[in-house]
């Protein structure tokens, strides 16, 4: 046996306790959502996505006001007017100012995206928590009546309630936008809570919570909230782009936003009329920012459903 | 005795957001021919990276060879390319995994999961194969196989599975088996049969077996030699009835006390070891049992002991073995 | 097995009565009726037309009329074309719109979860990279504006792809191929998603451990079982590629289903209106319990675990 150096006999003395660090935890310990706040952070693609939507979000309100012009003001003398120092994105058929109007229609368009969003939540989390509560029986029911609700066809439901609720060549307003978006989306948010509510119920987690003196408050607020939370927000984050989208759909063909208002979506429909006599911006400026409404929310939800992965973390 | 593998200062690390990981750091056994070899120790020792270094199926990056060689009837695997590796595993060397309820694939039939191999190797038919197989099945004595051959892992039992593993493994009879904890998953009465059918097929066959294992039982029953590993390093090896009637290394005395045995009395209390092994991502300089090991001296927690050679067979990484601690101890009255 | 089939087919039919009975019901409550706004005309001729509608009946008899009508087949008359039938027109307009869809699906099918899958394979490396920036855009770019795209660009420049209308098989180039990028993306995300999963699992590393291959690992093992989700997924996907088709027909302007079902829609031609949401309603609804059965026939472990029981 060898050593590289001389060994006295003091060395072979016992240790003292306080040289060992047995129980030393070498890693902090790393907290749930701070946690996935740093693996958000990591994610370039989601960062970029939440900054855009910073942007977007700031901009719908300043940037209607940046130029002096409204969404509604026609200038007869100035129609078709292409993207110049006056009108940075130009005007449309009826001299209006395309950069406010662009900028109101990203206003609209993240606000019903937002609210039917919102409204998923609030009847999903109504529905499902209530489905998960009641007895096997009315659970049973209540999710039948929702897997149905669930395969109608989104869109047609859509387009059927924005055709009764609006006059011909009209479009429809806010409120019926809203609501019929949110008329079929809310049932993967009440499956998802009820599943969540269920488990509070049952599972073995909170029975352990339990079987060590928590009460029910505790165990929703450590256990079934942060389980919870992740899912819903990746639903919620990823219905508004689905929102978007589909009301930029109808917009197009014919079933958006009430003029004078203007969403996205009828932006780009009347922007089509000026695609075969070269005002391809109108058209074109309008679908830059939809997509990219689509783009950011959508790289921000896989962010979010890959950063609350728990499996996912090193 | 001729030796099958021989593992030689073998390094394994893993590249991390936080840093290196050293999962094994410099190990060295052999493994003779017919030998049951049994590597023992902890979670996270790096047992299964041992394991998946040997067949070189350890994700490639983030691990890394490090250093070392692994002579595989004296050839060095980190050598051979993956061409080459591929007509050695599963044809000279095979594994069998922990949980046999994940380790077959859900959407194949059993049949054509034991005759890829053979296909492949052996150059064998589809309907040679297929033969072969269910001879596999009869030897790890799945009752009717040629029937079990058409159906989904689904409908085995667990321990059905796990023969059914053994015989995808066993089907080009290779030369070297190894069991990553292949009766963890299980429960005891089908550990034990399984356990009887590897015995009976290395008689059969003829083949060497590393058995992973952190089950101390399964390793007086099977293995005919032990290695001790902890925190990626090797600290105890020797042949099995050396190992259990006289342990050198403080650690293995530890893992040992704290195995129930029947000939305990009610008094007598198991032992846990306190603490858990040292990060990897910093692995300490000096003995990395330092921190929990209740005879830790001054000079382990600093310098790295070597190995004592003074038996060919029983080996042992601790400062104890040193004559100057040995002399101390008789000093101060602290037997061993 | 059966059971789950009966239970699967009958939701299916509930589906649908529930879509019939909504669309009778919001094409009723729709304020005043069809022929109001052509005021000038007699009485007599106005009492006739809503006779000749059954428009003056109770609406409960008229919504058992209809369900009847429905059950066989007949879809109902379009106010505004006075010469066609609803069935006139989803006889001319559905096989147009069916090629054009099954062209985009194909498309789609093809080279979705092959992006997936090799994007999956090189797990952040370059193509791994391009496949997700592909996807990526996909889902974020609507039909509509791929499909104006491809007008500019593409077939401005490129003489024999035409700009728009139908005819030929390369009328449907530039439609199917804006049509299937949505759902493809959807399916390459899907596809990867399932692939790492896949890629992760022990039978992957039991397959390794035999000595074959990686290719055929790959082929054999991972895509085999990564795919399995990804039928599950179809049926959304399909009901994408329709919503897509009503933008994308408009635009090339495709005399298809999707096209008079928009004009239907600016016409307010009610009976039309009705009638291609329930035809719809009845492909999408089955589409998506072929989707299932598909998935219950091609996952052996659905199949057999049912039989067991």
């Amino acid at each position: 046996m060898k050593a590289g150096f001389d060994i006295s006999p003091e060395l072979f003395d016992a240790a003292a306790k306080e040289d060992k660090n047995a129980e030393k935890i070498r890693r902090p310990s790393i907290r749930y959502w701070p946690d996935v706040w740093r693996r958000l952070k990591m994610n370039k693609l989601a960062m970029t996505g939440l900054l855009l939507i910073c942007i977007l979000g700031v901009m719908s309100f300043v940037g209607t006001k940046l130029n002096g012009f409204t969404y509604f003001e026609q200038n007869y003398s100035l129609i078709n007017s292409h993207p110049d120092s006056v009108h940075w994105f130009g005007t449309d058929e009826l001299g209006r100012d395309l950069f406010t109007r662009t900028w109101f229609g990203v206003r609209y368009s993240l606000f019903i995206g937002i609210m039917a969003a919102f409204i998923d939540f609030f009847i999903g989390v109504l529905y499902g928590g209530i489905a998960g509560i009641s007895g096997r029986r009315i659970d049973s029911v209540m999710m039948r009546i929702a897997e149905v609700i669930y395969s109608i066809p989104y869109l047609l439901v859509v387009i059927l309630i924005s055709v009764v609720f609006s006059q011909a060549g009209q479009g429809s307003s806010m409120f019926v936008l809203i609501f019929s978006l949110s008329l079929t989306s809310w049932v993967p948010m009440a499956i998802l809570v009820r599943g969540q509510v269920l488990q509070l119920k049952e599972s073995e987690y909170s029975l352990a919570s339990e079987s060590l003196g928590a009460d029910k408050g505790w165990i929703l607020k450590k256990h079934i909230i942060p389980n919870t939370l992740g899912p819903i927000l990746v639903n919620v984050t990823l219905e508004i782009p689905r929102a978007i989208f589909a009301e930029a759909t109808l917009g197009f063909i014919g079933l958006g936003l009430q003029a004078p208002k203007s969403s996205l979506g009828t932006l780009a429909n009347s922007g089509l009329a000026g695609l075969p006599v070269g005002n391809s911006y109108q058209l074109f400026i309008p679908a830059i920012f939809i997509s990219l409404i689509m783009f950011a929310f959508n790289v921000l939800g896989d962010g979010l459903r890959d950063a609350l992965d728990p499996r996912l973390r090193k | 005795m001729e030796n099958v593998l021989e593992v030689k200062n073998l390094q394994i690390s893993f590249k991390t957001f936080f840093g290196e990981v050293e999962a094994v750091r410099g190990i060295t056994f052999s493994v003779g021919k017919k030998e049951t070899v049994a590597i023992v120790g902890e979670s996270g020792c790096g047992k299964s990276v041992t394991a998946g270094g040997i067949m070189q199926l350890l994700p490639m990056p983030p691990a890394f060879f490090k250093g070392g060689e692994i002579l595989f009837n004296g050839e060095n695997l980190l050598e051979k390319s993956e061409k080459q590796m591929q007509g050695i595993r599963g044809n000279k060397i095979s594994m069998v995994f922990q949980d046999p309820m994940t380790s077959l694939n859900p959407t194949m039939k059993i049949g054509y999961q034991i005759v890829e191999g053979l296909m492949k190797h052996n150059k064998m038919s589809r309907e040679a194969a297929i033969k072969k197989s269910v001879e596999m099945l009869e030897l790890v004595a799945v009752p009717q196989p040629e029937k079990r051959i058409n159906q989904y892992p689904h409908e085995f039992s667990g321990g059905m599975r796990q023969r059914v593993m053994i015989a995808l493994a066993m089907a080009c009879n290779p030369q070297l088996l190894i069991a990553d904890e292949p009766t963890t998953a299980l429960d005891v009465t089908v550990q034990a049969q399984i356990l009887e059918l590897m015995k009976k097929l290395q008689n059969q066959l003829g083949m060497s077996i590393i058995l992973i294992t952190h089950d101390l039982g399964i390793v007086a029953d099977m293995s005919d030699r032990v290695v001790v590993m902890y925190a990626g390093q090797i600290l105890e090896v020797g042949l099995t009835h050396e190992i259990f009637a006289s342990p050198k290394h403080p650690y293995t005395r530890k893992l040992l006390a704290s195995v129930p045995r029947l000939d305990m009395n009610r008094e007598e209390r198991l032992h846990s070891i306190e603490g858990t092994p040292p990060d990897l991502y910093a692995p300490p300089k000096g003995c990395s049992f330092y921190d929990r090991c209740s005879e830790a001296m001054k000079i382990c927690k600093d310098n790295m002991p070597g190995f004592d050679e003074r038996s060919r067979t029983h080996q042992s990484r601790c400062w104890l073995n040193h004559p100057m601690a040995q002399k101390r101890n008789s000093m101060n009255g602290r037997g061993i | 097995m059966k059971k789950y089939l009966l239970k699967r087919v009958a939701m299916a039919i509930v589906t649908i009565w529930a879509v019939i009975t909504i669309t009778f019901i919001l094409m009723h409550s729709v304020p005043g009726d069809p022929f109001r706004q052509e005021s000038k005309m007699p009485k007599v001729v106005y009492e006739n037309l809503l006779r000749k509608y059954g428009l003056d009946r109770p609406l409960s008899e008229q919504y058992i009329i209809y369900l009847g009508k429905i059950i066989r087949g007949d879809f109902g008359d379009s106010m505004k074309s006075r010469v066609e039938t609803v069935n006139d027109m989803i006889r001319r307009g559905f096989p147009v719109s069916a090629f054009i869809g099954l062209e985009a699906l194909l498309i789609a099918i093809i080279f979705g979860p092959a992006l997936g899958a090799i994007a999956a394979l090189n797990q952040n490396k370059w193509p791994d990279y391009i496949s997700m920036i592909i996807a990526i855009i996909g889902v974020s770019v609507p039909s509509f504006i791929m499909g104006t795209v491809f007008i500019q660009f593409l077939a401005r420049n490129i003489s024999w792809l035409p700009i728009g209308g139908w005819g030929s098989f390369a009328h449907s180039i530039l439609p199917s191929l804006a049509l299937a990028l949505m759902p493809l993306a959807q399916l390459a995300r899907y596809m990867r998603s399932s692939m790492l999963e896949v890629l992760g699992q022990d039978y992957i590393k039991t397959a390794k451990s035999k000595g074959i291959s990686n290719a055929t690992v790959v082929l054999r093992h991972a895509v085999r079982n990564a795919i399995l989700p990804v039928v599950s997924i179809l049926g959304t996907v399909a009901t994408n590629l329709i919503a897509g088709s009503f933008v994308i027909e408009k635009i090339f302007g495709i005399p298809g289903l999707g096209m008079f079902f928009i004009t239907s829609i600016n016409n307010r031609d009610y009976p039309l209106i009705m009638g291609t949401t329930i035809f719809y309603a009845i492909i999408l609804v089955v589409m998506l319990l072929i989707v299932d059965i598909a998935y219950m026939l091609i996952d052996p472990r659905i199949k057999l675990t049912k039989e067991g029981r």
